[in-house]
């Protein structure tokens, strides 16, 4: 905390970049010596220095212009010298700002293609909050500095990821495979009473920088504090999901200005729009993590699923007995790749295989050889490495190319030319998971969770049948959705279960109306045998008052995917074959720890939507209503009988003969008795002849006045 | 809104609005029923042209992308499922769905299957009201042999989140395949390859192929119930041994357990029902049938309607049409009465450019045609098609019925007709994949005169309104004991000596205790009368005959019995007048909540039950002269005659078949049919229309000698 919280001076004065800029490549030492002492003796940091400098006898002081410079000076050796103290440890090399680009291109099975770019920038810890940079993003640490974040993760989604087809147990589905929209976690580095309010900033924030609508995150109704079923943490971890949100360019612009060579050179320059929106999934994912003894790591990476064209321009499906299609980068991006960001420490592109092709090609015996039986690689790659996964059991194989050997002169291209029809499929995770919404109508619904078995138990411990596989699932619900938590139903092969049969640890909190989002954190447990599983848990529709409701509010409204984990799975591997702490930062987070999961789909919930136009017809109809009652009120009131009774008389007399032939007419008897009533509705014929006489009069003018 | 309100006030104190309208509302009681039936004629020349109101559907937008190459594939299809139709002999459901399965795995798409087992028939009056449908679900279980097979495909919108989804459908009958319905499907086919490339799909399409041997409506619904409220519960697996023991062409690959589980995409946006009807030899172009009306006189969006109809006629030349009352089109009648309302409407136009009501002679015939069809229709409340299946989960659809003109080996003209259902079944997916928000734009309540031409709730209500609007204030002086001429004349003089009439009438004011009861104990026998069938279906083996037979007996049972118990109307004294008070309460009551729940079926039955409440006076009732005494109780006996519902049947029956052969079997049948499309026709029946109908018998045959009477005469 102390070291986060610099002295209020350090900050404004190392906060001008053009004097951190001139100063920055300066031998350390030397400079300190003669003002080190007379400046810095109040400050902190200066204390724990164990420098010659502090021996040094005071010198006079400088102009004011000279003491910043060597102010600035004096806390750029300070930080390069404590983070070389403590972070000596890490696989980042310390001390000094890194920048590595990565490729990861892989063919799937069904006829498409996944490209992975990754992007690592690290800096040293360091202690204010206005270090200058050379490569690492200054906004991105400020933001780590200013909301004290240990953990950040922030993913711009288009399309789903295809659990079936593209695989569910490898690293790049358990960490890359991402729900639609935008879902954004945080682990904060704060006292617990301090960690929503620093959220709702730290929304804020992020909206401004990526041009995106996550500051809709900062209501209470957004985001959660899960425990456990998404990540352990003890309490102080938000999360908040935004399915609706749409992914665009606007999007991909500010995440590529944290780059330093943007798209302007090395792998991100790759990223042609037209080509990379063109996919069939899209996510742009931001992971930040920050510590006292790492510094700040920053991972970018973009993943995409592209279909690449085929020969005969017609985009074809997978049908047995065809070739997969050939494509290369030129193909896939419609750029070429003019060497590497030159800032860069490392730039690499990897093409993997997958076990499926990696088990068929070893079967033909000749290796894996980027010449094969079955395919060929256009390029002679640099290495090939072999991976294993955590049996052990040899999975992907990467071939890997270096980019910093080629040039403007001499592009760099490298593609996939098959040989042999193939079909392989890439690993599944233990079960399917889909969700589904039951029921109809806008009164009540149900969520059904539906897990089928893929029997990747049976390859992985067996086929005993006695044994049993662990689930947690993660699930918001928005609060007008209001979920029965007590509803919830388990079915397993089309038996009924009891809840304690199959829920080994349940953890609810109940949706509270326009305040909290309901959550539920589950962990079951399935037996191995088991085929498929469904839960279902009950709601009632809410109502939103008229103005919660969103422009679109007739689409209806969005259950953000749940997560399914599977913790006894994990999807790390590990390639015993390179140096661990010079490898590559995307192998590196593929040797991670990393439990097997997948996300659900989201769900739309129709919900009543009132007639937005409808108080207005209200407030026509009432007005009219009450125009009736007051006016017929009011005649009532005002007339005076008696006086009235003497006109209906004079009137009687006057009208007596009309009334006595109108009443004939009729063949009604005359009653004398009825006089004045008749009297009165003559009154009012008259009223009526004079009104249809005026009547007739208007159309009669309209008429002629049209004819003329 | 100050300025809003203050105008009417004005109006009304200085007209006395509110009396007038009471006054005009007892004299022209009578009138109004022809008023409304004037403006139900007018209907036709009120209705406006539809116009799109989502922005968002922009038909035709987008150049059609399905091409003559689409229409090569769905040949190629169609030369396929003809080879596994002549191939298998027995019972080729099995291997045409695996054969659609295939097919569609191809392309790339996920695929299911669905099996299905037919309808029972249930007595399930009700089920309009309950909002999830407590259908059993029953589960194919192995023993069975006779289960349809519907064959889903779904495409996963490549950029798409999937919480949405556009549903087509294409029924065909397994087991009497035919070549119209092999060519539906094979365009149903082609536009799904079509679908499952297009790049630009937001929203995931599902492709139903219904099994339709047990009827398009039973296969699409109880797929819909599959995916709305499946059943956990002993979850078969040994329907997909079966499918696959049957035929093992296709197994062997890792894509075999795609197959077992019933697949889902999001919540349904609209869904298109389209088939190649037989071909029909008259006619210039090819033409589309459309059909909307859902359960209980639903409708879908009028937006949907519009984007089909401007699709085919403005981009793909079909000609659409709508069902229509064919008997109307030819009816000397309607044509005079078109010709007074043209003379009537250029007249108008004359004094007014802007009255638009000079609608053309056989625009009007066939307007009117088409409106009694879609009343008729929505009236019954049975839908017209496999549409209303969707309806009943709150998903707008439509069934379109290909009618050509060419006959099925045409190959020339099969391929241009392909061409264009393609891109017009493409172009309204097209739209319906712009749609941001659901249908809500557009009207839900409507009657079509044409498939272009509407005529929105605001405007026929008016006839409705029109009739419903004196019974209130006629049931109000009938119950006050006096003549109705007076009940006028009393607004007027209560003000000056109103005091000591109310003295005298003071005297019956609880009277109407006594017609409550009647009332009560006739609505009891109408409940218990509709609820028989119930217990009628459980016997086995019954013929319609006896059916209904059996029915009418327990009915009179039933209604000697309650008369026995709590006393028949004459014998309490009831006066007739303020039996007629009662029945025309509960007459405005009934047909103004059937109005909610079915407005058409109120509207024709207010036709029929207002002029026969409204009439009715006994027989033996003297106080008139003799020639409108006469005519009264022609009208009475005819009109009471015409009011009981086997009697209407037969009625209807004979207009529109020519046979007027008496059967009570066919009432049965009718009945049945109602219920079991849970229409809520069959409620109004029985408790609105039959025991008006019995009390406009009760009061015919009144006895006339209470003392009550006497005393009317007096006064």
């Amino acid at each position: 905390m102390e070291r986060s919280r610099p002295p209020k001076r350090h900050l404004t004065v190392s906060d001008d970049p053009k004097i951190g800029s001139r100063s920055s490549p300066r031998p350390r030492g030397a400079p300190t010596d003669n003002f080190g002492q007379s400046h810095g003796a109040g400050h902190l940091p200066f204390r724990r220095l164990p420098s010659p400098a502090l021996m040094a006898p005071p010198p006079p002081p400088p102009p004011p212009g000279v003491r910043i410079v060597f102010l600035s000076l004096l806390l750029l050796f300070l930080l390069t010298s404590t983070a070389a103290d403590s972070g000596a440890a890490s696989a980042v090399a310390p001390g000094q700002e890194e920048f590595t680009e990565e490729l990861l291109l892989r063919p799937l099975p069904d006829r498409k293609a996944l490209a992975h770019f990754h992007f690592r920038s690290s800096a040293p810890p360091a202690d204010s909050v206005g270090r200058h940079h050379h490569l690492f993003p200054k906004a991105i640490s400020q933001l780590v500095k200013k909301y004290h974040i240990s953990e950040l993760e922030l993913s711009f989604t288009q399309g789903r990821w295809n659990y079936e087809q593209w695989g569910g147990f490898d690293p790049m589905s358990t960490s890359n495979a991402k729900p639609p929209g935008v879902e954004l976690w945080a682990v904060f580095d704060l006292p617990l009473p301090e960690i929503d309010a620093t959220w709702k900033n730290l929304t804020h924030t992020l909206s401004g920088m990526f041009c995106a609508s996550i500051n809709f995150l900062e209501s209470s109704t957004a985001f959660s504090a899960p425990r456990w079923g998404f990540k352990l943490s003890e309490g102080n971890l938000r999360y908040g999901a935004l399915p609706r949100e749409a992914v665009c360019t606007e999007n991909l612009t500010p995440w590529l200005k944290l780059l330093p060579c943007r798209d302007k050179a090395g792998i991100a320059s790759l990223m042609y729009r037209p080509s990379i929106y063109k996919g069939y999934y899209h996510s742009q994912k931001l992971k930040l993590r920050s510590s006292q003894s790492l510094g700040i790591i920053l991972d970018q990476t973009l993943t995409v699923v592209l279909q690449p064209n085929t020969v005969s321009g017609k985009q074809l499906h997978s049908t047995h007995g065809q070739l997969q299609p050939n494509w290369s980068m030129r193909h896939l991006f419609n750029r070429k790749l003019s060497g590497k960001c030159l800032v860069s420490k490392s730039s690499k592109i990897f093409i993997e295989v997958d076990k499926g092709i990696a088990d068929k090609v070893n079967k033909t015996g000749s290796g894996l050889s980027w010449n094969n039986e079955f395919f060929e690689l256009s390029n002679n790659p640099d290495r090939l490495i072999k991976g294993l996964n955590k049996l052990e059991v040899q999975s992907a194989s990467l071939y890997e190319y270096d980019v910093s050997k080629y040039s403007e002169e001499q592009p760099f291209d490298v593609g996939i030319t098959w040989k042999l029809p193939l079909i392989w499929s890439c690993a599944p995770s233990p079960f399917h998971a889909s969700r589904f919404l039951m029921g109809s109508g806008n009164e009540r619904g149900s969520i059904a969770l539906s897990f089928m078995s893929t029997n990747l138990h049976k390859q992985i411990f067996g086929s005993t049948n006695d044994c049993s596989i662990k689930a947690v699932i993660f699930q918001v619900v928005p609060w007008y959705v209001k979920v029965y938590y007590h509803s919830l139903e388990i079915f397993i092969d089309g038996n009924r279960k009891t809840v304690s049969e199959v829920v080994d640890k349940i953890h609810v909190t109940p949706s509270e109306d326009k305040l909290l989002p309901g959550t539920l954190e589950m962990l079951l447990k399935f037996p191995c045998n088991m085929q498929s599983a469904t839960l279902t848990l009950d709601f009632d529709k809410g109502f939103l008052h008229i103005d919660e409701y969103p422009p679109d509010a007739n689409q209806g409204f969005d259950i953000p995917s749940a997560l399914v984990s599977f913790p006894e799975f994990n999807s790390a591997r590990s390639y015993p074959e390179i140096d661990a702490l010079l490898g590559s930062p995307l192998l590196e987070n593929f040797q991670e720890d990393s439990i097997v999961k997948s996300y659900t789909e989201a769900l739309l919930v129709p919900l009543t939507t009132p007639d937005f136009s409808m108080p207005y017809n209200v407030i026509t109809f009432t007005c009219t209503v009450l125009a009736l009652y007051f006016g017929s009120l009011l005649n009532a009131l005002r007339r005076r009988i008696s006086e009235e009774e003497r006109e209906l008389k004079k009137t009687a007399t006057r009208h007596g003969l009309i009334r006595l032939w109108l009443a004939k007419l009729r063949g009604q008897k005359v009653d004398p008795m009825e006089s004045g009533s008749a009297s009165e509705s003559a009154g009012s014929k008259k009223l009526l002849f004079k009104v249809v006489f005026v009547a007739v009069a208007a159309v009669l003018f309209h008429y002629f006045s049209n004819n003329s | 809104m100050g300025a809003l309100s203050v105008y009417p006030v004005l109006l009304c104190y200085d007209l006395g609005l509110g009396e007038l309208a009471f006054r005009f509302l007892m004299r022209e009681q009578d009138a109004l029923h022809y008023y409304s039936i004037i403006a139900l004629f007018l209907l036709p020349s009120l209705a406006k042209n539809t116009y799109l109101s989502e922005n968002a559907l922009i038909p035709g937008s987008a150049n059609p992308l399905f091409s003559t190459e689409d229409g090569i594939e769905a040949n190629r299809f169609m030369k396929g499922i003809e080879a596994v139709v002549g191939d298998s002999i027995g019972g080729s459901g099995i291997d045409m769905a695996n054969f659609i399965a295939q097919q569609i795995e191809d392309l790339g798409a996920e695929v299911c299957y669905h099996r299905f087992l037919p309808h029972s028939k249930h007595f399930q009056p009700l089920k309009f009201f309950t909002s999830t449908t407590n259908d059993m679900v029953i589960q194919p279980n192995s023993t069975d042999i006779n289960f349809g097979i519907n064959t889903i495909g779904i495409v996963r919108a490549p950029r798409g989140d999937g919480k949405e989804a556009i549903v087509l459908v294409t029924p065909y009958n397994s087991q009497r395949v035919q070549s119209n319905e092999l060519l539906s499907l094979a365009l149903g086919f082609s536009v799904f390859s079509l679908l499952s490339r297009a790049a630009w799909l937001s929203k995931d399409v599902v492709w139903l192929s219904a099994d339709s041997q047990f009827g398009e409506y039973a296969a699409v619904s109880a797929w819909l119930n599959q995916y709305h409220n499946p059943v956990f519960l002993s979850h078969t697996v040994t329907l997909d041994t079966k499918i696959y023991g049957a035929n093992h062409r296709y197994d062997g690959s890792s894509e075999k357990k795609g197959f077992k589980s019933f697949k889902r995409a999001g919540t349904m946006a609209a869904a298109l029902i389209f088939k190649v009807g037989e071909t029909r030899r008259h006619g210039d172009r090819d033409s589309v049938m459309m059909y909307a009306e859902a359960s209980n006189g639903q409708m879908p969006n009028l937006d949907l309607l519009n984007v089909i109809h401007y699709l085919a006629v403005h981009r793909q030349g079909f000609r659409v049409n709508i069902a229509a009352f064919s008997s109307l089109l030819s009816s000397a009648w309607l044509r005079v009465i078109a010709e007074i309302f043209h003379t009537l409407g250029s007249v108008l136009r004359k004094i007014n450019p802007d009255w638009k009501l000079d609608i053309m002679v056989p625009d009007y015939v066939e307007g009117t045609a088409n409106l009694a069809n879609s009343m008729y229709n929505q009236a019954l409340g049975v839908p017209t098609g496999s549409h209303g299946a969707f309806r009943d989960y709150q998903v707008d659809a439509v069934s379109l019925e290909f009618l050509p003109t060419f006959h099925v080996k045409n190959e020339n003209a099969k391929s241009l007709f392909l061409l264009r259902g393609g891109r017009l079944i493409e172009g309204v997916v097209r739209s319906v994949n712009n749609l941001l928000e659901k249908f809500h734009q557009s009207f839900f309540l409507y009657f079509l005169t044409a498939p272009s031409k509407f005529i929105s709730v605001g405007v026929y209500m008016i006839p409705f309104a029109l009739l419903l609007a004196p019974l209130p204030i006629v049931a109000a002086a009938l119950a006050d004991g006096r003549s109705m001429e007076k009940m006028v004349d009393l607004v007027d003089d209560s003000k000056a000596d109103g005091s000591a009439d109310i003295l005298q009438s003071k005297s019956g004011s609880w009277k109407w205790l006594q017609a409550a009861k009647v009332l009560l104990v006739i609505q009891l026998w109408a409940v218990l009368v509709s609820l028989i069938p119930y217990y009628i279906t459980q016997i086995p083996d019954c013929t319609p005959m006896q059916s209904a037979l059996i029915w009418i007996m327990l009915s009179i049972i039933i209604l000697i019995a309650l008369y026995v118990m709590f006393g028949s109307p004459y014998s309490a004294g009831v006066e007739w007048k303020l039996l007629k008070a009662t029945m025309i309460t509960s007459i405005s009551i009934g047909l103004g909540l059937m109005s909610i729940i079915n407005f058409a079926t109120a509207q024709l039955g207010a036709l029929i039950v207002i002029p026969m409440s409204l009439f009715s006076r006994p027989l033996k009732a003297s106080g008139m002269n003799f020639l409108p005494r006469a005519v009264l109780l022609a009208s009475n006996v005819a009109l009471a005659v015409l009011g009981f519902p086997p009697a209407m049947l037969l009625i209807m029956k004979g207009l529109s078949k020519g046979s007027w052969i008496v059967d009570i079997g066919d009432f049965w049948v009718w009945m049945e049919f109602l219920w079991e499309w849970s229409s809520a026709t069959y409620l109004y029946i029985f408790l609105v229309h039959l025991p008006c109908w019995l009390l406009c018998i009760n009061v015919l045959l009144h006895p006339c000698h209470q003392p009550g009477e006497a005393k009317m005469k007096q006064e």
